[in-house]
């Protein structure tokens, strides 16, 4: 049953040990940062009374309201684009959605720098592995680098809940990857404090067969509540569909605006208000206009 | 609070585990597999954080393979324990993997279940279950488990399992994962638990109408 494998591979060869000093030479001066276990821990004695410590300094974007389905004509990403500190809304005007690269998208909650970082980080590796292998990265593949990083990172501090959603070779894939290490493949997500809105938006609204005008609408519809309830999520809904020539950027839409746009006021009647009447009004302000110019 | 549990029968042993992939109250998914196939003859059922989870798992069923082809020999579900376990122990003084599992698989000895927590506890055993989930179900296992079950057998006994989970297990997931595992290979069951009790409910109800036309029969 059991063939004969040549497994030398596995241990350490001459032809490595002689080629070591070539590599090294050649590798002189070349940081290889692409790598997580390049970053070290700083060298201090209470590595958690640190990490609290160093926590206040740079406290992580909280509150974000993030979502993404696959559906019949591929995937849909819809995000807001609020960051808060504590009460303070710092900005309004975020990028959440990251382009890793023309057939991948990341989301971005939790830490807003995290996110950048180890997106780019993972940007770079799918790069390298299209130059090595000759052909795009899976979603597949490229979600699982990116919770490798974060799972060999766990419990230093990283704070990311993030979505990897690209086409390749399979068709559509959508990925939740957070801090923690989890990874989960899915239809439908959303990640964030505003994401049980969103659900309930989404899960209410979703249907397979959905075209792409109603898919990116539901998107925003959901994240528009999201950010009408939740009041860390709010400033402008960004939406993306990704096909299978890649991601394109659909809408970006202020949610005051689309309030309105949602909900219209109704005319206000001047006369209800029980202030003078609008026709009461005129007449004043025409007495006072003669008895001026008298 | 995943539910996880698991039992030998004649020749097989099966692990039952839910479907859902939960962060705090939400439910992210409800189609996930948390009963890794080690390999052709052994599965393990994993409960804690889906990170630890999955990386154990994959851990444990790499470094079985590679010991296979290393050694052209394959591992026996003891020593397949023995080795997780020792995996655990080690992780615990740096980091520990949280992970609770079950181990099940059939070799030369007939079918074996092996218990393990995140301490590195390791237990032969018949029945065994994790998490609250599991602990409705051991005292299922002391009154309902006899030796050498058949497979009609042990689909009862995870029928009513899964029906006292249900009924008493505050936000008690409805989907299931059924693995079988016997000398031949790995058996999967999609097992949804708000079906399966119906249908279950419905031929009680049937039964028990016979059973009172026959007693009035009788009567008559």
């Amino acid at each position: 049953m059991s063939v004969n494998l040549d497994l030398s591979f596995l241990h350490d060869t001459e032809r490595g040990a002689a080629s070591t000093k070539y590599r090294d030479e050649a590798l002189q001066g070349v940081s290889n940062s692409v790598h997580a276990s390049n970053f070290t821990a700083p060298a201090v004695e209470d590595f958690d009374a640190f990490q609290r410590e160093v926590i206040n300094y740079v406290k992580p974007a909280h509150g974000t309201t993030t979502l993404g389905f696959i559906f019949e004509h591929g995937i849909v990403i819809a995000v807001d684009s609020r960051a808060s500190q504590g009460p303070y809304i710092s900005s309004q005007t975020v990028k959440k959605v990251i382009e890793i690269n023309p057939f991948l998208l990341g989301t971005m909650a939790g830490g807003a720098a995290d996110c950048q970082f180890w997106q780019r980080n993972l940007g770079i590796q799918c790069r390298l592995h299209e130059l090595e292998n000759g052909k795009r990265i899976t979603v597949r593949a490229a979600s699982k680098l990116l919770a490798n990083t974060l799972y060999s990172y766990k419990g230093r501090g990283l704070s990311m809940g993030t979505m990897i959603a690209g086409w390749d070779l399979n068709g559509p894939g959508l990925y939740y990857v957070d801090s923690e290490g989890t990874r989960l493949k899915g239809q439908r997500f959303s990640v964030g404090s505003g994401s049980l809105f969103a659900y309930g938006v989404l899960d209410q609204g979703y249907r397979w067969d959905l075209s792409v005008k109603e898919a990116c609408e539901l998107g925003r519809r959901a994240i528009y509540h999201a950010t009408f309830r939740d009041a860390f999520s709010g400033g402008t809904v960004s939406v993306y569909h990704v096909g299978k020539n890649g991601w394109t950027k659909v809408t970006g839409d202020d949610v005051g605006e689309l309030h309105f746009h949602y909900y219209p006021s109704e005319k206000i009647d001047e006369d209800s208000l029980g202030g003078l009447g609008k026709k009461e009004a005129e007449e004043r302000a025409a007495a006072e206009a003669t008895a001026m110019e008298t | 609070m995943d539910v996880v549990f698991g039992f030998v029968g004649y020749d097989f042993a099966v692990l039952v585990a839910d479907r859902a992939a939960t962060q705090q109250i939400i439910v992210q998914k409800s189609d996930e597999d948390k009963i890794a196939v080690v390999d052709g003859t052994k599965i393990m059922a994993t409960s804690g954080p889906r990170g630890d989870c999955v990386a154990f798992a994959e851990y444990v069923a790499a470094n079985v393979r590679l010991y296979r082809l290393k050694y052209q020999h394959e591992l026996d579900v003891k020593a397949t324990a023995h080795y997780a376990r020792n995996e655990l122990a080690t992780a615990l003084r740096k980091g520990p993997y949280q992970v609770n599992a079950l181990l099940a698989g059939v070799d030369a000895n007939g079918p074996e279940l092996y218990f393990m927590d995140y301490l590195a506890t390791c237990h032969r055993v018949n029945t065994g279950g994790h998490g609250y989930g599991g602990m409705f179900c051991l005292s299922l296992f002391d009154k309902h488990w006899v030796p050498n079950m058949s497979r009609a057998q042990a689909m009862e006994l995870v029928d009513l399992c899964v029906a006292e989970v249900c009924e008493r297990l505050v936000t008690a997931p409805t989907e299931y994962l059924v693995k079988i595992v016997d000398k031949k290979g790995v058996e999967v069951i999609e097992y949804d638990a708000t079906e399966r009790l119906a249908k279950r409910r419905e031929v009680q109800m049937q039964a028990r109408e016979a059973a009172r036309q026959a007693a009035a029969r009788v009567g008559a």
